[in-house]
């Protein structure tokens, strides 16, 4: 071996393979990091990322290939291997416990003695001191924010003295503030001498953020670049495998019409919380309303509530001039409104998990028909017809739909609701892991409804989708309104700053 | 790199758990048999353990079942309540309702059938019948309704609530034979009336007619499970409250109304075992048949017709045990202990559907 | 009733509530890792014979302890096996255990009759002594706190010392917090580098094992070392009820069992003349748990709740 030309880095892979069943997840993947480096891996949801970093975490096993740290081959066998050789992840969805404080999550599972809160205090403030931290050890993680656990997460990686790191898509659920909050505490781990490795496929913050990036797709490792010799262009070619245009469609339709309108709507959430307050706004046929938010600003009880499945507290909603507050849900469906709302586990609401396609067709049509017997051959042929129209990927037509891939679940889903022909259409996070081209399909779909004269109210998470494929976009902040604005007009960075409800001064808005 | 991948292999740990793809359903049933086969091997060392012959032992049990018109009778008695148990306890589960109240549910039938058959026993015979169905179903049905009330409003545990209530029905059994429903005219020890005739099911083909009911319930059931949109509206509950709500069920109605079935198909066990097989009232109407239905609805993964074939098999096997008790001087808990093995083999097996181990590549040093 | 009868009341209850208290614990145990076992009553079964027939061979107290906590724990490795390496469905398995577990100890009695060829098993006098209740010359006689504090077998003691252990042990020790994030939230502590497989394991055998000298005080002090079949009689089914009362708390344990107990007990102190039927009494228990049951429910509250984790088995691989 030449060890003594190449530098030493901090983790090397070298021909990792790992298959699930008949799955190859990862196939012959290179990779590597340095000391003070920043690198990005970049790929499409399914290209391998997560599998590639649950093998250093030591969650996987390898089956083929190895992994060398400071450029001795290390056994990673388990977290506790991982923790040993100095590498922490922050996983996409949180590893924490609910009902202990941050201070128990952090300590959990480490060697030394349980100590008094106080005593773990000091530590974890030692801790945060030094990269810029800020965390309330003694709160319990159910009344943390999304961005408290995060904080919560990276520190229970620095707390057991990682030197390098993963971060699982970390920026998924902040705000544009927030993340550049994280990225802050990035750099200066970087300053310190840590391996960063960050998972993403966000384009811009691959390019703010990393050294290298290294790009996998399909479950091979594709290239490694230097970050500033790149642009969004070139990187996505890489990721995708072809050239591939980023624009997205606005088709304008002309008669537009007044259908769905919310007055002062006040509604709490499930739990009690308030949801939304005092929420105005209308949405005209033929027409995208795209809604903006950080995670959990009142998009789902917003969502919910025209649904029906939320109680109003106060105001209404008017659909054709006409209150549906206090209709029921089948009350709602029936008038043309449609939901479908993609939950983080893509499964949890819309679709039966362990029904075949046929049984989810009939989901919100099992009812029609008199008499007590379901009615499953028009189910059967409309499935069948949406295979052929959305080409969707299925073993079956009675496959469970849970065995069916993210980008096929998804058409499923939509592909129903578009059916119902609906008159408003509200879809939430549509897109959501989905590869860049299932996401064109989907926006394709969308404008496809938009022409049809149908209101779409789109909820997304990536401004810059938003920004291109929406009429309006309203932003949401702490469940308030703080701006609707023109999407042809506004910036990413204006959106930003209503996220967070800032000041709204020199923003176009409508009307 | 060979040595490279050896190296990897040597850590890692000897067996390792995987999910397989879904095997096709011949393989499911193979893989069943042959844990049913490693279940009767693994009894057979048991009984040779004891001291006897497991084939002349497994032979006694079978023969036993059916080795005459009164055997066979027994057997059939036997399986009347675990066949219409387990089909009631299949709605409730089909909806992920942990439902382990069926004892409770069976008494409360049984109660509610027989007040009629003690106080109101001189009514005309099919009315009276008909009568203690229906009250059966209600006792029972109101029992499962309790706990699913308190489900769908404040998402009580129902596997504890459904279980403490067996007991309280229990000795609210209890309760009404020492006090107010004690025969007047039993001196001594308390019990309950005798019924009168009028209070008995008919006997076709010499078994009480409990089993004409229990067939029309397999089929009404089979139906219901199939083909209605209820039992779709069941099954979507079960899978996500969310999304059942989304797409426009009454969650909570429906949490009522299954658990109501539910529960009234158990209590309709009450009013058979009461009017068809003891005639009377007892605190052990239920001989544990609740708890083996849980069992057997599981077992037969929540499907009607397969419900049939496995409560046959655990009728037979106690039918069956009886007997050997008799021939070869064991103790009747020799059921319990073979059905226990038997049980742990085939729960077993069901990881074997959806998982495999994977043992270390070769290489490693072992 | 009088004072005397009032702390003959009281000491009675505290006895009576041991064999619950045993059962309780050992369920609070092997829920603390997210597996709810239905199989106490069969544990209890187990342990009551295996230590049964471990003190009848031997004539050592200790040694029937120790052989009814191993059976327990080896009842209670069979549902281990089955729940966290073949990730069985844990009612089922429960159930299952339990009908296994009583058939088993009763086979086994009628079995060793038979082959001892005696008409009865009877503890002899050796053993019989040594689980007494014990006598401390001086403290035992002081009046009230003598009968209150001095006067019970050596389970009652056994069964105090052992909550207390484990409420140190859940919440004072590293191994405690460890065990208990399994039980809330097995990823997570995967993920913190805690052997989840390998501590459900020794949690669910011992409480398994604490379970089965519940079962062993069943036979030697209910039944006064005098073997009978179906000798637990519900006892494991009411300590699964008292996890619910206790709210996953040893030390709320200790004193649920002793309510538990007073109401088992409760029927023979209060007058007949009073007129509340036996079956009442017997019913209370449940009632009792049943409201606590709703009660936490209408709370809603995070803390004293079940572990969230309870009931569904682990897969480390599970997407």
């Amino acid at each position: 071996m030449e060890k003594g030309k190449e530098p030493v880095y901090a983790i090397e892979c070298k021909g990792i393979t790992k298959t699930f069943g008949s799955v190859v997840a990862n196939d012959h993947i290179d990779l590597n990091v340095k000391q003070g480096e920043i690198l990005a891996l970049l790929g499409e949801n399914g290209s391998g990322k997560t599998t590639l970093m649950n093998m250093l975490s030591g969650i996987y096993h390898p089956d083929e290939g190895s992994i060398f740290v400071k450029g001795e081959e290390a056994l990673i066998n388990s977290p506790t291997d991982a923790t040993s050789f100095g590498i922490g992840m922050i996983h996409q969805h949180f590893k924490l416990v609910e009902v202990f404080t941050a201070a128990q999550n952090i300590v959990l599972g480490t060697k030394e003695k349980l100590e008094s809160p106080k005593v773990m205090k000091e530590k974890i403030d030692a801790i945060c001191n030094k990269f810029g931290l800020e965390v309330d050890s003694d709160k319990k993680v159910y009344d943390m924010s999304v961005s408290e656990k995060q904080t919560v997460e990276i520190l229970k990686v620095l707390y057991r003295g990682a030197r390098i790191l993963i971060l699982d898509e970390p920026t998924a659920v902040l705000t544009p503030q927030e993340t550049e909050k994280l990225f802050a505490i990035l750099r200066k781990m970087k300053e310190q001498g840590n391996a960063v490795i960050i998972i993403t496929h966000k384009l811009n913050e691959v390019l703010e953020i990393s050294d290298r990036v290294t790009i996998l797709r399909k479950g091979q490792s594709i290239e490694t670049v230097v970050t500033a010799e790149c642009d969004v262009n070139s990187l996505t070619e890489l990721m995708v495998g072809r050239a591939v245009s980023l624009e997205i469609d606005r088709p304008e339709v002309e008669k537009k019409e007044a259908i769905l309108k919310c007055v002062d709507l006040t509604i709490d959430s499930s739990d009690g919380t308030r949801g939304i307050e005092d929420v105005s706004f209308e949405i005209r046929t033929g027409e995208i309303l795209g809604i903006a938010g950080v995670a959990g600003s009142g998009q789902k009880e917003l969502c919910e509530g025209i649904a029906g499945l939320l109680k109003v507290k106060q105001g209404a909603i008017l659909y054709n001039k006409e209150n549906i507050v206090g209709k029921t849900p089948l009350e709602i469906i029936s008038l043309g409104i449609s939901m479908s709302f993609v939950p983080e586990d893509r499964l949890g609401m819309g679709l039966v998990a362990s029904m075949g396609m046929t049984d989810n067709m009939l989901l919100k049509s099992y009812k029609k028909g008199k008499g007590p017997f379901i009615r499953r051959k028009p189910a059967k042929k409309l499935a069948s017809e949406l295979i052929k129209k959305l080409s969707i990927v299925t073993p079956g037509i009675e496959t469970p739909v849970r065995l069916m891939s993210g980008g096929n679940v998804q058409k499923v889903l939509l592909g129903r609701e578009i059916e119902s022909s609906p008159n408003v259409l509200i879809t939430a996070y549509p897109v959501r892991g989905l590869d860049i081209n299932s996401s064109y399909m989907i926006y394709n779909l969308l404008n496809e409804q938009k022409k049809k004269n149908v209101a779409v109210i789109y909820v997304g998470e990536d401004l810059d989708v938003l920004l291109e494929l929406c009429d309006n976009i309203m932003v949401l902040c702490h469940g308030k309104i703080t701006g609707i604005v023109n999407a042809k007009k506004a910036t990413k960075e204006e959106l930003g700053i209503l996220m967070t409800g800032g000041s709204t001064k020199g923003v176009t808005k409508v009307e | 790199m060979s040595n490279i991948a050896t190296k990897t292999g040597k850590n890692e740990p000897l067996i390792r758990t995987i999910k397989r793809a879904e095997l096709p359903k011949n393989r499911v049933i193979m893989l069943r048999l042959a844990a049913l086969l490693l279940a009767l091997i693994a009894g057979a060392i048991f009984i040779l353990c004891i001291g006897n012959n497991p084939f002349a032992v497994y032979t006694t049990m079978v023969k036993g079942a059916f080795r005459s018109k009164l055997a066979f009778q027994g057997t059939v008695k036997l399986m009347i309540p675990l066949l219409i148990t387990s089909l009631g306890l299949t709605l409730a589960f089909r909806m992920k309702f942990w439902n382990i109240g069926a004892e409770g549910q069976i008494i409360m039938g049984a109660v509610f059938a027989s007040y009629f058959a003690i106080f109101h026993g001189d009514m005309p015979h099919w009315l009276l019948i008909t009568v203690m169905m229906i009250a059966g179903m209600i006792g029972g049905g109101l029992t499962g309704l309790l706990p699913a009330y308190f489900k769908a409003k404040y998402n009580t545990n129902e596997t504890l609530f459904t279980l403490m209530l067996n007991y309280i029905a229990l000795n609210f059994v209890v309760f009404l034979r020492e006090g107010p429903w004690a025969d007047p005219t039993s001196p001594g020890y308390k019990k309950f009336a005798l019924f009168p005739a009028e209070a008995r099911l008919d006997k076709v083909f010499g078994i009480h007619a409990g089993w004409i009911i229990a067939i029309i319930v397999l089929i009404v059931v089979f139906i219901y499970t199939k083909f209605t949109k209820q039992c779709y509206e069941i099954d979507v509950v079960g899978e996500s409250k969310a999304t059942a709500s989304y797409a426009g069920m009454n969650v909570k109605r429906i949490i009522l109304r299954t658990m109501f079935l539910s529960g009234a198909i158990c209590g309709l066990v009450g009013m058979i075992e009461v009017s068809g097989n003891a005639g009377t009232m007892t605190e052990g109407i239920t001989r544990g048949v609740g708890f083996t239905a849980i069992i057997v609805a599981w077992l037969a993964n929540l499907k009607p017709m397969s419900i049939f074939v496995i409560a046959a098999l655990f009728s037979i096997m106690e039918k069956g045990s009886s007997v050997v008790e008799s021939t070869f001087g064991v103790s009747e808990a020799c059921a319990d202990v073979l059905q226990g093995i038997i049980l742990f083999f085939v729960i077993g097996c069901e990881f074997f559907i959806r998982y495999k181990f994977a043992v270390r590549k070769k290489g490693g040093k072992a | 009733m009088d004072f005397g009868m009032i702390i003959a009341f009281i000491a009675a209850s505290i006895t009576s509530g041991t064999p619950i208290l045993f059962g309780t614990l050992g369920e609070i145990v092997t829920e603390k890792v997210g597996h709810l076992n239905l199989g106490v009553e069969g544990m209890m079964a187990i342990g009551a014979f295996a230590g049964f027939m471990a003190g009848y061979t031997t004539d050592s107290f200790l040694i029937a302890i120790l052989v009814a906590f191993a059976a327990g724990a080896l009842a209670a490795l069979i549902y281990g096996i089955l729940t966290i390496t073949f990730m069985a469905n844990q009612n089922v398995t429960g159930l299952t255990l339990t009908i296994f577990g009583v058939g088993l100890a009763n086979f086994c009695g009628h079995f060793a009759r038979k082959t001892l060829e005696v008409e009865s098993l009877k503890l002899p006098e050796k053993i019989t002594d040594q689980m007494r209740a014990i006598n401390i010359p001086g403290l035992s006689d002081i009046p009230v706190i003598g009968p209150l504090l001095f006067s019970y077998n050596p389970f009652v003691y056994l069964g105090i010392i052992t909550a207390i252990l484990l409420a140190f042990y859940f919440n004072r020790t590293k191994r405690g917090l460890n065990v208990r994030a399994i039980g809330e939230n097995p990823a997570a502590a995967d993920a913190a580098g805690i052997k989840v497989t390998k501590w459900k394991y020794i949690n669910v055998c011992l409480g398994g094992g604490i379970c089965g000298i519940g079962g062993a005080f069943t036979i030697m002090i209910i039944n006064k070392g005098v073997w009978i079949s179906d000798c637990v009689n519900g006892l494991g089914w009411i300590s699964v009820a008292l996890v619910i009362f206790a709210s996953w708390n040893p030390k709320k344990a200790i004193f649920g069992s002793f309510i538990f107990g007073a109401l088992r007990q409760l029927k023979y102190y209060v007058p007949s003349s009073i007129g509340i039927p036996g079956a009442i009494y017997d019913m209370l228990p449940y009632i009792i748990t049943t409201i606590v049951l709703i009660m936490a429910s209408v709370r809603n509250s995070k803390k004293n709740a079940q572990p969230a984790s309870c009931g569904v088995n682990y897969f480390r691989e599970e997407r």
